[in-house]
């Protein structure tokens, strides 16, 4: 038996992928995830609503089934926050956002407009929680053999690599464009991320998440530099041992010449190190930086030591070497010949390497999006976008990205960076410009927005949202401030 | 707007990628480092294979003729041309096999690795250094998987590919046949021949046999206006014995030819193997 022909014309195109799939009515496209209802094309992925539950509760709500119509429940004004995310954009943003939405805040009317952002000028800021050497300051950062990004200045314990911006977006060939774009999209929506650094190492990368090193994978970061370790542990060392160094690839302490040492009345030991002398007990340079002691590529601690001055030494001298994670250490005596022999490092010194291990953090990589909102989309918001901006720069508009916190660079335009992991999942989505979209809003009162030139025909109550689109409830994000609570600010 | 290209690490530091329609889940075997290298080489390659097929689908999509440009497209067309002759088949055919063994190849240019596999919605890629070897367990309906039978594949076998076509699974089938699987010496070889063969387990005109037009249920199908089967009404046994037979006939030949190194075909329970099967154990 043979079905018979239906008619032609009610299939859609699908431009999600370059696929291009006709669909017909009631079925899916080859990837089975975006489908044609009575002529329009729907995706799996619906709306998201943010609701706010009670946090210590387990008050949280489920998934609005896309598949079916809303349930009728009534969506309660200022417990529930229309966030950007799955909002659609327009652009180019000639048409008002997609979402204008009132809803009522302590009797007063609040208006959030909502649209998901296409961002050509975006990228990550990475922090990475390690003192192992990932790369040269400036080395090509690389996903796929492709450049994505570059490793910028170190920080305080972490190494930091800036990713993404529109030089590799939309000013390279098309692959390191699209390769880019991928790996902005996959660190924003909490996947992971292999990148590989010229002249440095290989990780896998996820916001949230240990970094892997090399193949292995990050546990805590370090203390403080080798100086700071030192003042910090100088006074449960002097009972026990003569010497301590602190091994660090960027200042490495030596406690008798340190100024807590001297303070503490530690003996001269005829220590001589190489590298260079910052000021007393704090050397520079001690060796390259690597994946070895204290970040630099030593494995025999020796090798910093010149032979001690045999006016000061002792045969006997007792020292400590030791990483400022406390990952690596060594318990030396010195013999007849002022040689160092390696020991059994006593226990008083094992408590001591332990507390410094303790007082490491977890070792974590940090992911902060960053983005400017272009005049284009500030026009979606209003008539006279720069209102907009003044608005914003006078905290009179709150502005957040799926309901989280942002925080606004100060100077001109709308430039803001948030943490992707105080975002709803899966948040970030992509244009094949190539460009990331990132969800944004806008929250005042409307009072507020009809002077900013607000395009007030367009704006639809909360409930209408609710019922109107194929939304997705989720609860707000960890500790996230609400966004229409008044708060401390005083206004939205 | 939502992302197109996905990729996320599964438990057993496996990766999943997905684009458009494009489903791999990938596992690598070796250092550190080595896997990661290789994981990393696979998204970088992954990153623009869509755009790379869909610049030349329509050709793709067309009977086997003059070779496409891409290099994946041309892992299919080598795939497919020699199966021209018995009938139609486009490059398709041989599509997701061939995408398999593309990111296989650039991850074993990468690095260094023991095993690795690509596996493409049941069209596995895989890599065997000397002395390893992989176990892989048969299922004979893909809409309800459950393990029918395993093969263990060695570094010292031929076999590189690893394919099942049916009705039931994600892509149309002319035929009848639950499940073909095919061992092969590549994944696109496998991805065609296994198609080839399940087309050819069939009872024509058999009133039990449901079939609709391709392109009535997808309009930009490869297949058009070929019948492709929806659904199976109850057969006799001999009815079985007959279709299996027809399938069997392709297969015997497509070994001979060296087409293929070994399958097993499967119809409402009954299964077929080879006589001199070596790989294909304890199947039902």
């Amino acid at each position: 038996m043979t079905a018979t022909d239906q008619p032609a014309t009610d299939k859609i195109r699908c431009d999600a992928c370059p696929v291009l799939c006709y669909i017909r009515d009631g079925q899916t496209g080859a990837c089975d995830r975006y489908a044609n209802r009575g002529g329009a094309l729907v995706r799996t992925d619906p709306h998201v609503l943010l609701e706010r539950t009670i946090r210590d509760g387990r008050d949280v709500v489920s998934f609005h089934d896309s598949g079916k119509d809303w349930d009728g429940r009534v969506v309660a004004g200022s417990g529930t926050f229309v966030t950007a995310i799955g909002a659609g954009t327009t652009y180019p943003d000639y048409k008002p956002a997609p979402f204008i939405v009132s809803s009522e805040v302590d009797g007063m009317d609040m208006v959030t407009v909502v649209t998901e952002g296409i961002f050509s000028y975006c990228g990550v800021k990475v922090k990475i929680d390690t003192d192992r050497h990932l790369g040269p300051e400036c080395a090509p950062v690389r996903a796929g053999g492709e450049q994505v990004g570059h490793v910028t200045t170190t920080e305080y314990g972490s190494q930091m690599l800036s990713l993404g911006g529109v030089r590799h977006l939309t000013g390279g060939s098309k692959k390191e464009g699209r390769v880019t774009c991928e790996t902005l999209l996959a660190l924003c929506n909490g996947q992971s991320a292999e990148l590989t650094v010229d002249g440095g190492a290989v990780m896998t990368i996820s916001a949230g998440q240990a970094p892997v090193i090399n193949g292995a994978a990050e546990e805590r970061m370090r203390v403080g530099c080798g100086s700071a370790t030192i003042g910090m542990f100088a006074k449960q060392w002097i009972a026990h041992v003569d010497e301590v160094v602190v091994v660090d690839d960027h200042i490495t302490g030596v406690l008798s010449e340190h100024q807590a040492g001297k303070f503490l009345g530690v003996r001269d030991t005829g220590i001589k190190m190489k590298g260079h002398r910052s000021t007393p007990g704090r050397y520079f340079k001690v060796a390259h930086p690597g994946a070895g002691w204290g970040g630099t590529d030593l494995t025999d601690p020796l090798a910093i030591l010149k032979p001690f001055d045999a006016k000061e030494a002792w045969p006997g001298l007792r020292m400590l070497m030791v990483s400022t994670t406390g990952e690596h250490h060594a318990y030396f005596e010195l013999d007849e010949r002022l040689t160092p022999i390696e020991m059994q490092l006593p226990p008083a010194l094992a408590q001591s390497v332990e507390r410094i291990k303790e007082n490491c953090e977890p070792a974590l990589t940090t992911v902060l999006f960053m983005g400017g909102a272009g005049g284009s989309l500030r026009a979606g918001v209003t008539e006279n976008p720069v209102l907009l901006t003044k608005s914003v720069k006078q905290a009179l508009t709150r502005v957040t990205a799926g309901g989280a916190p942002v925080y606004v660079w100060p100077g001109g335009g709308i430039t803001f960076m948030v943490d992707v992991t105080r975002l709803p999942a899966n948040a970030f989505g992509y244009v094949p410009t190539p460009a990331l979209v990132a969800p944004i809003e806008f929250t005042l009162p409307k009072a507020d927005y009809e002077a900013l030139g607000g395009h007030m025909g367009q704006i639809k109550s909360l409930a209408e949202v609710a019922r109107s689109s194929e939304a997705r409830r989720e609860p707000q994000v960890g500790d996230n401030p609400w966004p229409l609570d008044r708060g401390k600010a005083g206004r939205p | 707007m939502t992302a197109r290209m996905q990729a996320a690490l599964l438990p057993g530091g496996r990766l999943h990628l997905n684009d458009g329609p494009i489903d791999l889940i990938i596992s690598a075997d070796g250092e550190a480092v080595e896997v990661a290298l290789a994981l990393a080489a696979a998204r970088g390659r992954f990153a623009d294979i869509l755009d790379e097929l869909c610049a030349e689908l329509p050709l793709l999509r067309a009977p086997v003729a003059a070779p496409p440009s891409g290099v994946i497209a041309l892992r299919m067309w080598a795939a497919t041309r020699p199966h021209a002759a018995r009938g139609f088949i486009t490059p398709m055919a041989a599509v997701a096999g061939a995408v398999a063994e593309e990111v296989l190849a650039a991850m074993t240019g990468a690095a260094r690795l023991e095993r690795a596999a690509v596996n493409n919605g049941g069209d596995i890629a895989l890599h065997l250094a000397p002395g390893t070897s992989y176990r892989i367990g048969l299922i004979d309906r893909p809409d309800k998987p459950s393990l029918l039978g395993s093969a263990v594949i060695a570094s010292t076998s031929a076999v590189r590919g690893i394919a099942t076509s049916g009705w039931r699974g994600r892509s149309f089938s002319l035929g009848i046949a639950d499940a073909v699987t095919v061992l092969a010496r590549t994944a696109s070889e496998a991805d065609a021949t296994a198609t080839i063969i399940a087309n050819a387990v069939d009872l024509p005109g058999h009133p039990a046999i449901i079939r609709v037009r391709a392109d009535s249920i997808k309009p930009d199908s490869d297949l058009r206006h070929r019948l492709v089967t929806c659904g199976v009404g109850p057969l006799t046994p001999r009815e079985i014995a007959t279709a299996l037979a027809g399938g069997f006939a392709v297969a015997q030949d497509l070994r001979r030819a060296g087409l293929i190194i070994d399958c097993a075909l499967h119809l409402a329970g009954e299964t077929r193997v080879p006589a001199q099967t070596e790989l294909l154990e304890a199947v039902a």
